[in-house]
């Protein structure tokens, strides 16, 4: 074959595979808002599920996911960044360094039915603190330090480093240095990195399944100790053990629907800004 | 004043070292709590806990395997003589068929003489073997023996073929099936998802125009951002249907479909490593090649490829951890049925989702409990090896990072 010709078959190839794996999203996120479309509205966010969650709304499980975000995130977000600051900015290429380099990267490659399992151990069990938002949220706090820490130090490496020697050179003491100038300049990129770290626990299922998710639970938490409804678990279960899965299905698509929104328009949002600065 | 800055830069300091040493703390933690539950599998009765197996006192037999005590209550092993014991019929006896046998008078008012009677049908019964609680085992009787509980052992775990851990009287906790279940499943996800991805990173970073780029980086990105149960329902409700039909198999849910979706779900992983590694191609190298009058397919197959070649191995293993490691959508399309495979389109079990649909159903700290804690240590050390080769493969070639 003249090799011309054989490029050209080649690099068509490359070009459908391309468009298929575009076309696979689209088909995706197509299925999913077509199909839901119809089913948002007012009082499918705001109502709590009814006739055994195959009408009504998932009002508490979008109120449960959003506390877990926000007691994940609490939990995650200074440790993170403190862990972030302290590898780059004191411990400077020290083995502890590497070491902590090497367990933050394992720590983002175990699956996260592991850490379900390990909350229930730890926090469900030998903690006490029982199926609860407090559970649920050390959890996820965990899976997503990784990502938390990764972003923050990659933000922190992007300042020359004569912002610091200068600031020291003025007199300000390290902490001060990190303080005023390096953590201010840092700031919008680890802001990105807590948006991904939003979109990233709202979307997880496997590790609240068995340290706070309840399958059903038509009222508000009203503790760090209460148990609470979740979208990705919700989905899964109208989705694969409703008391009626055919009569669900609609549920199924706007819940779907929803937390596809929530955890695309986090990433989005992420990407916006990278562009931005 | 002084002072306190002092103190108060001493206090960060450590505030701050204390944080970096949360992540390592975990993994410890981890492995502890994981290992501490899993492992006290091994020292645990093969019968379930509270119960007994006797046999009459003439009987030779010493020690049941739990697979023996599984097969002769299934009655697929019928004779003693093939188990370990001498001559005749194997007679299983239940408990709940004393019941049937005694009335409750002679059973007494508060089953105070269950125990003498149990004893009474085992000395008429010289090949019964019988599966009754402890706490009425008749021990006085010098015609019962009881037989000392087999523990489950390492070899029964990992070399069993058969998962079933809620059986009566001996839950069988053979991991093969599964682990076979898992490696069917994300092996053939990585079969379609290597060629698929490989194909797109070398259209990226060598077809693709800057705009086409553009458009496609996200898309790849938000193929990496969908939630995995999102996944699961999309297979559950579009590709099982499909597969069901275009087949004409008895039900879609099956390793294919599961494959289908972990291909979806590693390409992001294989595609963006990949595309990275062929970018860090040095520019002397395709100019070198071109001014030779390759073409740029030969270009890219000849030198970017295998120069490239150790950064996609690394999205390959890195790509095989994601998919090994799935949950949610792999328990959702896969079908769940824990026997060994023997073809893509049948419903399997991986790892993963047999902790996830049987935790909630274990009571904590039994055996079936604690096997689930045995498969997490299992998929803790394969996503360690993985996330370590990786590592190494990337590192073989200089200025290269994951």
């Amino acid at each position: 074959m003249n090799k011309k010709t054989e490029q050209k078959i080649a690099f068509a190839i490359f070009r459908l595979l391309g468009l298929l794996v575009a076309g696979v999203l689209f088909w995706i996120l197509g299925f999913i808002i077509y199909n839901g479309i119809s089913v948002i509205s007012w009082d499918f966010l705001t109502a709590a599920p009814a006739e055994g969650m195959t009408a009504g709304g998932i009002f508490p499980a979008i109120a449960g996911t959003l506390c877990l975000v926000a007691g994940s995130v609490t939990l995650a977000f200074p440790i993170g960044v403190m862990s972030a600051v302290y590898m780059n900015e004191y411990a400077g290429g020290s083995w502890v360094v590497r070491f902590i380099r090497v367990m933050t990267n394992n720590l983002g490659s175990i699956p996260s039915i592991v850490f379900g399992l390990f909350g229930m151990t730890l926090f469900v069990n030998t903690l006490g603190f029982g199926d609860s938002i407090l559970a649920g949220s050390c959890t996820l706090g965990l899976l997503v330090l990784p990502l938390i820490i990764r972003t923050t130090e990659e933000s922190l490496k992007a300042i020359p480093s004569s912002f610091r020697t200068g600031s020291l050179a003025l007199g300000a003491s390290k902490l001060q240095t990190i303080r005023k100038v390096v953590l201010p300049m840092a700031f919008p990129n680890i802001v990105t990195g807590l948006i991904l770290s939003i979109g990233r626990v709202s979307g997880e299922t496997a590790p609240i399944l068995f340290t706070v998710a309840a399958y059903f639970l038509p009222k508000l938490p009203d503790s760090l100790f209460s148990q609470v409804m979740a979208l990705p678990y919700h989905l899964y279960v109208i989705a694969t053990s409703g008391t009626d899965i055919e009569a669900s299905r609609p549920i199924a698509y706007g819940t779907a629907l929803v937390l596809i929104a929530i955890v695309l328009s986090m990433n989005l949002l992420a990407a916006t800004l990278r562009k931005l600065k | 004043m002084k002072r306190l800055r002092r103190i108060a830069e001493r206090l960060a300091e450590a505030a701050l070292t204390l944080s970096g040493s949360i992540a390592s703390l975990a993994i410890l933690l981890i492995i502890v709590f994981l290992f501490k539950e899993g492992l006290g599998l091994f020292g645990s009765s093969a019968v379930e806990k509270g119960y007994a197996l006797c046999v009459h006192s003439s009987n030779p037999v010493e020690q049941l395997a739990p697979q023996q005590v599984k097969q002769i209550f299934d009655r697929e092993l019928t004779l003693w003589s093939e188990a370990g014991g001498s001559g005749g019929e194997i007679v299983t006896f239940r408990f709940d068929e004393l019941f049937a046998l005694y009335s409750e008078e002679e059973l007494g008012e508060s089953y105070e003489l269950i125990p003498q009677r149990l004893g009474e049908v085992i000395a008429r019964t010289p090949g019964i073997i019988a599966f009754v609680p402890e706490e009425y085992l008749p021990y006085h009787n010098r015609e019962v023996k009881a037989l000392p509980a087999a523990k489950i052992s390492p070899a029964a775990f990992f070399g069993g073929r058969e998962w079933l851990p809620t059986a009566t009287p001996a839950p069988q906790f053979g991991v093969l099936p599964l682990i076979m279940g898992t490696v069917w499943v994300s092996l053939f996800a990585i079969l379609i998802a290597l060629p698929l991805g490989l194909g797109v990173a070398i259209y990226m970073s060598e077809l693709a125009g800057a705009r086409t780029r553009k458009l496609l980086k996200p898309t790849i990105e938000l193929l990496a951002g969908i939630p995995s149960v999102v996944y699961g329902f999309f297979g559950l409700a579009v590709l099982a249907p499909l597969i069901r039909q275009t087949l004409r198999l008895p039900v879609g849910e099956t390793a294919f479909a599961g494959s289908l979706i972990l291909a979806i779900m590693a390409l992001p992983t294989i595609i963006t490593i990949a595309e990275d590694a062929m970018r860090r191609t040095p520019l002397a190298m395709r100019e070198a090649s071109l001014a030779l009058g390759a073409t740029p397919w030969q270009t890219i197959y000849r030198v970017i490829v295998p120069y490239a070649s150790s950064g996609i191995m690394a999205a390959v293993v890195l790509g095989t951890g994601r998919a090994i490691g799935e949950t949610m959508a792999v328990l959702m399309v896969t079908g769940n049925a824990a026997v060994m495979p023997h073809s893509l389109f049948q419903p399997v079990r991986t790892i993963p989702a047999t902790i996830a649909a049987e935790l909630g159903e274990a009571p904590a700290g039994g055996a079936h409990y604690q096997s689930l804690f045995l498969l997490g240590c299992i998929l803790f050390i394969i996503t360690m090896l993985i996330s370590a080769s990786a590592e190494c493969i990337a590192s073989r070639n200089p200025g290269k990072e994951i």
